[in-house]
Parts: structure tokens; sequence; C-alpha cells
């Protein structure tokens, strides 16, 4: 195809990306190296018949003036990113230098926000995704024992929690799992301990929420992993039965090295997505125990002080993350592309 | 075969007791839900004894009858719950029909171009995919305010279109490779411009992927919260920032049913697109991950 009808045919979509996903994060970088103009004060002095009083008021007009001279605010440099709400590494000297061990040094470390949040959504991204892969493997391999029969309803079933909103699913896990609900009562049965409840406990409450997060990206990895076991080459698992290969040999050897290209594909794509774990956590309403970075950057945007600096420099450095998390693949890929050409 | 060497039977019987476990863990939820939205708050959230739930003791004394429609009148009378369907639904169908319409355009471009600059479009597509969609908020917000385009539905429709585009692109893309080459070559051969080689040979055979990237589509716009929740007024919410705005208020007055309602309403679409369109689901999941 010449390069000129590319063009024509590449322009629309090309447009949509630049305008709405290329250019928002160059905006976004800027803003996270600009503050807010602080609101310009004059100090104006009131007398009368009863001695001088000073009082403080805002200037409305120079105010107007200079966000008009300076749109994008006072330029801030790193001074946002280095702050107690993101980097905060003042923070952690600080307790570097005061705290009796290692335990209470990241005990602070954690306490910071943006450390919280991280802690969080790393903990969350590589718990879930290993997990959720061997489970879908599982699944797959006991779908794929089942007669043809069967199989379409279970799958039918195994597509739900995949393909409900996450907000939704998580709902729908939390009022069951809720100390009144069924689940909660089952497990506070279980414990014997009829106050057990999953809001006041930490540990529990991120339990609950990794659960969430396999139980509805297992049908995805399942999926996959069905799709690929009609594809296992039958003459190489005949040849291992004739060999003598038991069962969990032929899974060992033979089913699961195929699969392995696979197994890469789904953990890039899980890496992806539960790296920006969010609705789980609103509709947990687990905030007070457990936060994400879209959470938080969600957090900052919301309600009446839309702290949109804040918010930009923690989106900086989430695209930063993901870029670190996305960084092995990228450099495979250009290693084999360079290879190839 | 693995039909030559019998199963035994303990292996058998571990097989399906797994499956049956995991179709418990899968569906028993949605159906638990379901069951007991039609059930008064205190019968849903027993304190009591769980089985209310399933019995519905509270509902037969407060209503006459194990079953009320209560919370779906609550969702859908009292809080308009009609008018955030009558904007998803609006969301949805522009939302779908503007990204196959570019996205087709992109992918059957990127399929027949031997360039480059194709490995690079698409690996930038990839990091684009990569990006959580509310890091983008944030630069989306001031210039909407700037140019009073904040809360509407047109302004949520485009977002989510670009949004939607580079899995868009990848997906049509791999559909298009399929469509062997030589198709529209001949009709090039024969005379026609690409776009009428497009048109009148490629249109008619790209159906079965279009439709299925279309139900990929579909899910983005339908699931998302994050992008319709920032960017849309009270006025135009969609379903599912909707029923994040019925928790806020409903957990204080004491109406949880509501939202219960609203969240079974909003799944019955999702639970009929499954229905219908496993097969494209399945071969649309597994479009990607085949190349590997």
């Amino acid at each position: 195809m010449k390069h000129r009808t590319f063009f024509w045919f590449f322009l629309p979509t090309a447009l949509a990306m630049l305008v709405f996903i290329a250019a928002p994060i160059v905006s976004v970088v800027i803003q996270s190296l600009f503050v807010p103009h602080e609101a310009v004060l004059v100090e104006t002095e009131n007398c009368g018949p009863f001695g001088c009083t000073k009082s403080t008021v805002i200037d409305q007009e120079a105010t107007a003036l200079l966000s008009e001279e300076q749109p994008l605010g006072r330029f801030a440099g790193l001074e946002i990113y280095l702050d107690r709400g993101h980097l905060a590494f003042s923070d952690i000297g600080e307790a570097w230098r005061t705290s009796d061990g290692l335990g209470s040094f990241f005990a602070t470390v954690l306490d910071l926000p943006f450390y919280d949040a991280l802690s969080f959504t790393l903990s969350y991204t590589f718990v879930c995704t290993p997990l959720l892969i061997i489970l879908g493997f599982a699944i797959a391999v006991a779908v794929n024992s089942l007669s043809r029969q069967i199989k379409g309803l279970v799958i039918f079933f195994s597509l739900l929690p995949m393909i409900v909103t996450p907000l939704v699913g998580s709902l729908i896990l939390f009022w069951m799992i809720d100390s009144r609900g069924v689940l909660g009562n089952l497990i506070s049965y279980l414990a014997n301990d009829p106050d057990l409840s999953l809001k006041a406990s930490t540990p529990l409450m991120w339990i609950a929420l990794f659960v969430y997060g396999i139980w509805s990206s297992a049908p995805f990895a399942f999926v996959v992993f069905y799709a690929g076991l009609q594809t296992v080459p039958q003459d190489t698992l005949e040849s291992a039965q004739i060999d003598g290969a038991t069962r969990w040999q032929q899974i060992r050897y033979v089913v699961i090295p195929h699969l392995m290209p696979l197994v890469t594909f789904v953990a890039l794509i899980q890496l992806m997505d539960n790296f920006r774990v969010f609705e789980p956590i609103v509709g947990f309403n687990a905030q007070a125990h457990a936060k994400s970075l879209s959470w938080i950057i969600y957090n900052d945007l919301g309600g009446e002080t839309r702290q949109l600096s804040a918010a930009a420099t923690t989106s900086v450095l989430t695209i930063l993350g993901v870029a670190i998390l996305l960084s092995p693949v990228l450099i495979r890929t250009w290693r084999d592309f360079r290879g190839s050409s | 075969m693995a039909a030559t060497r019998r199963t035994p039977l303990s292996l058998r019987i571990g097989l399906v007791a797994f499956l049956i476990a995991w179709l418990l863990l899968a569906a028993f939820p949605f159906l638990w839900t379901v069951w007991g939205s039609f059930k008064v708050e205190l019968d849903f959230f027993s304190i009591a004894n769980w089985t209310d739930a399933i019995t519905g003791e509270r509902t037969r004394i407060a209503h006459g009858g194990p079953y009320t429609s209560d919370g779906y009148a609550g969702a859908w009378v009292i809080n308009e719950f009609w008018r955030n369907a009558i904007n998803t639904f609006i969301v949805c169908f522009f939302v779908v029909c503007t990204s196959l319409t570019i996205g087709t355009l992109g992918g059957y471009a990127l399929s027949r171009s031997g360039h480059n600059y194709v490995f690079w479009l698409l690996i930038t597509a990839l990091i684009f995919r990569a990006m959580p969609p509310i890091t983008l908020v944030s630069g989306y917000l001031p210039p909407f305010f700037q140019w009073n385009l904040w809360g509407y539905l047109p302004t949520a429709i485009i977002v989510l279109v670009a949004i939607n585009q580079p899995f868009t692109l990848w997906m049509l893309h791999s559909f298009f490779q399929k469509i062997p080459k030589d198709l529209d070559e001949s009709a090039r051969v024969d005379g026609c411009t690409q776009f009428q080689a497009f048109r009148y040979v490629i249109i008619p055979v790209m159906w079965p992927g279009v439709i299925t990237t279309g139900l990929f589509s579909f899910l983005l716009a339908y699931n998302d919260f994050a992008v319709t929740t920032m960017l849309l007024n009270q006025d135009n919410r969609t379903m599912i920032p909707q029923i994040a705005a019925f928790l806020g208020t409903t957990y204080t007055e004491g109406n949880v049913m509501y939202a219960v309602a609203a969240v079974v309403s909003a799944t019955v679409p999702l639970f009929l697109l499954v229905m219908f369109f496993q097969r494209q689901i399945v071969s649309g999941l597994t479009a990607g991950a085949v190349k590997g």
C-alpha cells in the first residue's frame, strides 16, 4: 500500500489517538510540573476613629492578571513529585535517620500515601496474576476432559465473572461477604467469632480484594488456555504415551511447553490490567484498608477541590510504573524486530 | 488419543468435583444476588438467620408474600434509573459505531501495508492500551472546563472511542491479516482504487471479525467507570457511575436494595450478550493470543 493511501486510511484513528491519548499525556506531564497560583494577598490598613486595623484581602484583579499571564500556574519543577503525597524523599530520609530498626522504617514509609498505594497495587498485581493463571489452566484442563454437550454450558457460566462490569462484580461479591451477608455469616461461623467483620480488618480486606481479582480474571486465562489446548499436537502426546509418560508427565513435558507463549500473553495482559486496579476498591468500600494508585488519582480528581496537579503527578508516576512493567516485553519485541529486519 | 486410555475413576471424580466447585464460585454470586434483589433489606442482609434470604421471612411480614419488587420500583421509578439506562444505550451505540468505522479503516491499512512504521504504530497502540484510562483524566479536565465541554454525552463518547482505538486496531489488524491479500490485490489489478477494493471486496467478507470487535468495544463502553464518572455531570450519568452514586446515598438512607436492584438490572444485558455471542467472545479473546 502506498504511503499516501495508508495515510488517508489511518488518519481518523490516528487523529483520535493523538488528540485524546497522546495530547493528554503531554498535558498531564506539564500539569505535574506546575502548581496553581496562590491568591495575591494585599494588606490594607483601615484607620478609623478607634485606631487602625490591618486586614488582609485577596487582590482579585492581581490574581486574575497573574493567572492570565501564566495560565498553567507557577512553575514548580519537581516540587510536587517530592512532596509528602508523592515520592516524599525527605520523609524517607527522616525515617531512615530516626527509626531504630528496619521494621519501623518500613512501617513509616508504608504510611506515606504514595508508598501505601504502591505496595497494595504491586501486591495485588503480583499475587493475582500467577494465581489466576494457575486457576485458569486448571479449569481449562478440566473442561477439556468433558463431553461436548456440557462444555458450552460450563463455558457460559465461566465467562460471567469476567464479562460483568468490574464495579458490579465487586459489589455482588462485597454484599455476600458483608458481615450480614451469606458468606460473611459463614466465615464468622467457621472462625467461631461472631464479631468478625471484613470492614474492620486490613488483612481480610486485602484477601477479599485478591479473591475478587482472581475470580474476575481467571475466566480470561481459562478461555485462552482452553483454545490453546485444542492445538496441542496429538502425535507428540501419543508418542509420550507410548514411551510410558504418566498423565502428569504428559501435562508437564508436552502440554505446558506448548502453552508457554500463551502464558506469556495472559501474564502480559493481566499485569497491565491488574496494575490499574480501581473499581474493586470503590465497590468494596475498602479505601480505609487498601488504596491503589488509580484510586488515589480518582480521589484527588473528585470532590469539590479538584487537585489537578497532585492527580497529574500520581498519573505520571503510574504511567512510569506501567512502562517499567512493560519494558521487558518491549525490549524483547524490539530485539525480535531488529533481528528479523 | 485420550480415549484409548481409560481415565481412572478417582481422577474423573476429582475433575468433576473441581469443576462443580468452580461453577459454584462463578455462578452462585449472581444467582444469589438476583434472588436476593426481590427481598427486603433485612432478609438479604440478615442478622438473625441467613436462611431468611432464601425464604424471605421478613419480606412475607412486610409485603404479604416472599417476593417484592420494591427495590426495582425504587431504583427505576423513584430514582429514575431509566434515564441512566437510556444514557448508557446512547453512549454504547455511538462508541461502537464510531470506533468500528475508524478502526476498520485503520486496521485494514495496517494489515495491508508492509512498511516499517506499521510495527511502530502497533507498538505505540500497545503502550496506549497499557495505560490506565484514569491517568489521562486530569489531562482532559482543564480544556473540557475551559471550552465548556465537560459533562455532556458526546464528550464522553469521543473519549471512550479514542481509548478504545488501540485495542480495536490490534484486533481488527489480526482479523484482516486472515483475509487473503489476493482478494483485494486482484481487485486492484482489475483497476479498482484501494478504497474501492476495500469497499466492494473486503467489506462483504469482514463482518465476523467486525462483529467480534464490536462486542468488545461495547463491553468497554458499557463497563467503564473511571472515565464516565469523571467526565459526565449528574444529569448525564450512565448506569455504572449512577450505581456508584447510589452507594454514597443508600448506605446512609438505608435503601441498599435500590442499589442491589440497579446492579441486577445492569447485569441483565451482559448476561444476554454472553448467551447469544458466546462463540464470538471466545474467538475474540483468543484472536490475539493464538498468534503468540
